[in-house]
């Protein structure tokens, strides 16, 4: 059985004896996981490639749920609620568990209409309330001073981080509860990268964040706990210094040494 | 000759004949279009657009009634046939996928692609001319609708399947409604690429000829009653290049030179709409 920690704060999600099979698949991509995410903190998933931390990720605002044949199995508690249910309002769940991508996904319209887009859905009209939000999403994601002058511009015109920080605001602007992260910046140079790192530690002030990575120095820079997943199973989830430091499983050890991944 | 030498021989042989070909195929195109051209800019008067057809020797016969007439059964044909092939084609790349049915669906449409035009028009006489009784424009326009129907719906299957699928994903993950997914992020992002295949489509019906014989026949005279008979430029010029009177001959070439012109630029406008899209 996997090793985890007590989580100290209250918890923002609660996997339990999780499995998720993908369509056509005869064994399951993740099995029997059972795992606390701490509110408002920044947990961070690693492991080497197929483990099923994205997989995991994209479950908790059912993802899998676009394409037909995919089966979630066990719970995933959030308010207490199991998310799995087939009855579950997804687009509720997915304006409070907001998700950002591996690349950056600026919609084909301008600046302000990619942060407008999730209030707009949200049935806000209001013009001087929307431009409002909209500002102070940019600002919360560090990147109005670049974008006050191109609201109307079109997204793609910006920089892969300016971007990426674009989607950032999006994302907050309907104001989540929790933050997926699918390893965002893996397309990124070394300076964005830092930008979006610096970003997240910030925004943990106000959301859960969970955050994907491939790069174990990145886990280590801004995650409060992480988990190392293997083969669709939890080995160990602990606070993040204890994990890099004094690692209670070997295979913990043995990857965040380099040994294997 | 060494092994070097002949390989140096070998590839100039190869370049030549293939570059002779390049020129032997656009010497035939520049050589239509400068035809077309010398006959129909001399054929052309204001005449031609402002009156109608005229019995041989009458020296005041126009085109103005196959003008109109192209200009209803394209239109007509397009109004139902764009946003039918649209939203089929939206069908398969955002519904469908690869399911049975839509995998059916496109093969259809391929063969439809590639079925010669008169025997659409041969089904529509079935379908509409024989059981009305008469030949009429809108017999023409179904016609030309489902001839522009598959081009439509295969190229914006292709063109939203371009759109990224991160793309639906993060708008899925804002909470938006599939329907919204669509309209607000996957239309904006092929948007160029599905107007090209609406004017490749609608180039393509504007030039159709032998469908036409079968279901809006033909008139000399202006009508605008869809369930009558009517004129087109296609027909027409048909019509009057095979007469014998040399003044319907040169009506014939000024139908042929408007056509042509119409349909290059068509042609030339969805090119650069998709080149426009690239540049992006």
């Amino acid at each position: 059985m996997a090793t985890i920690v007590d989580i100290a704060t209250e918890k923002a999600l609660e996997v339990k004896n999780f499995e998720f099979t993908y369509a056509g698949a005869d064994e399951p991509n993740i099995k029997k996981l059972t795992m606390p995410i701490a509110k408002h903190s920044i947990t961070a998933l690693i492991g080497p490639s197929g483990c099923g931390k994205t997989t995991l990720l994209r479950s908790f605002n059912r993802m899998h749920d676009l394409y037909p044949g995919n089966k979630y199995d066990g719970e995933i508690l959030f308010k207490e609620k199991n998310i799995l249910g087939p009855k579950e309002d997804l687009i509720k769940l997915r304006t409070q568990i907001g998700m950002i991508f591996q690349k950056p996904t600026a919609f084909p319209m301008s600046i302000f209409d990619n942060v407008a887009y999730g209030l707009r859905l949200q049935g806000l009209k209001n013009k001087t309330e929307l431009q409002d939000r909209v500002e102070k999403a940019l600002q919360d994601a560090a990147i109005w001073q670049e974008a006050k002058e191109r609201l109307r511009h079109d997204a793609n015109g910006l920089s892969g981080g300016q971007q990426q920080r674009l989607c950032i605001a999006r994302a907050i602007a309907v104001e989540p509860e929790v933050l997926l992260f699918d390893e965002p910046t893996s397309a990124l140079d070394p300076i964005s990268t830092a930008g979006i790192e610096e970003l997240v530690v910030e925004l943990r002030k106000r959301v859960s964040i969970i955050i994907v990575t491939h790069n174990m120095q990145q886990a280590a820079r801004v995650s409060d706990y992480t988990g190392f997943m293997y083969l669709g199973e939890l080995v160990e989830l602990g606070r993040t210094e204890e994990i890099f430091v004094t690692p209670k499983e070997r295979l913990t050890e043995e990857y965040i040494t380099g040994k294997f991944g | 000759m060494t092994h070097t030498q002949k390989r140096i021989v070998t590839n100039k042989i190869i370049m030549v004949l293939s570059t002779l070909s390049a020129v032997i195929g656009i010497g035939f195109l520049l050589w239509i279009l400068s035809v077309l051209v010398i006959n129909g800019v001399d054929a052309l008067s204001a005449t031609i657009f402002l009156n109608e057809g005229a019995p041989p020797g009458n020296e005041n016969g126009g085109l103005k009634h196959a003008l109109i007439g192209q200009l209803l059964l394209v239109s007509y044909a397009s109004l139902f046939g764009v946003p039918l092939g649209i939203l089929a084609g939206t069908y398969l790349s955002e519904y469908g996928l690869k399911s049975k049915l839509a995998e059916t669906i496109r093969d259809i449409s391929d063969i439809m692609m590639s079925a010669p035009s008169i025997v659409i028009g041969a089904f529509v006489y079935a379908i509409v001319v024989a059981p009305s009784g008469q030949f009429s424009g809108w017999a023409g326009s179904i016609a030309l609708m489902i001839i522009m129907l598959p081009i439509i719906l295969r190229t914006t299957d292709d063109m939203l399947h371009l759109v990224p699928s991160t793309l639906r994903e993060a708008a899925f993950a804002l909470g938006a409604p599939k329907y919204k997914v669509i309209i607000q992020v996957v239309y904006r992002g092929a948007k160029a690429g599905v107007l090209t295949g609406v004017l490749l489509g609608v180039a393509r019906v504007a030039g159709e000829t032998a469908p036409l014989l079968f279901t809006s026949f033909n008139d000399n005279f202006l009508n605008t009653d869809m369930s009558q008979p009517m004129a087109s430029l296609t027909v027409t010029m048909y019509n009057y290049a095979t007469s014998p009177y040399e003044d319907w001959q040169k009506l014939g070439w000024a139908a042929a030179f408007i056509l042509s012109m119409f349909i290059l630029t068509l042609n030339i406008l969805g090119r650069l709409f998709l080149l426009k899209k690239r540049g992006k």
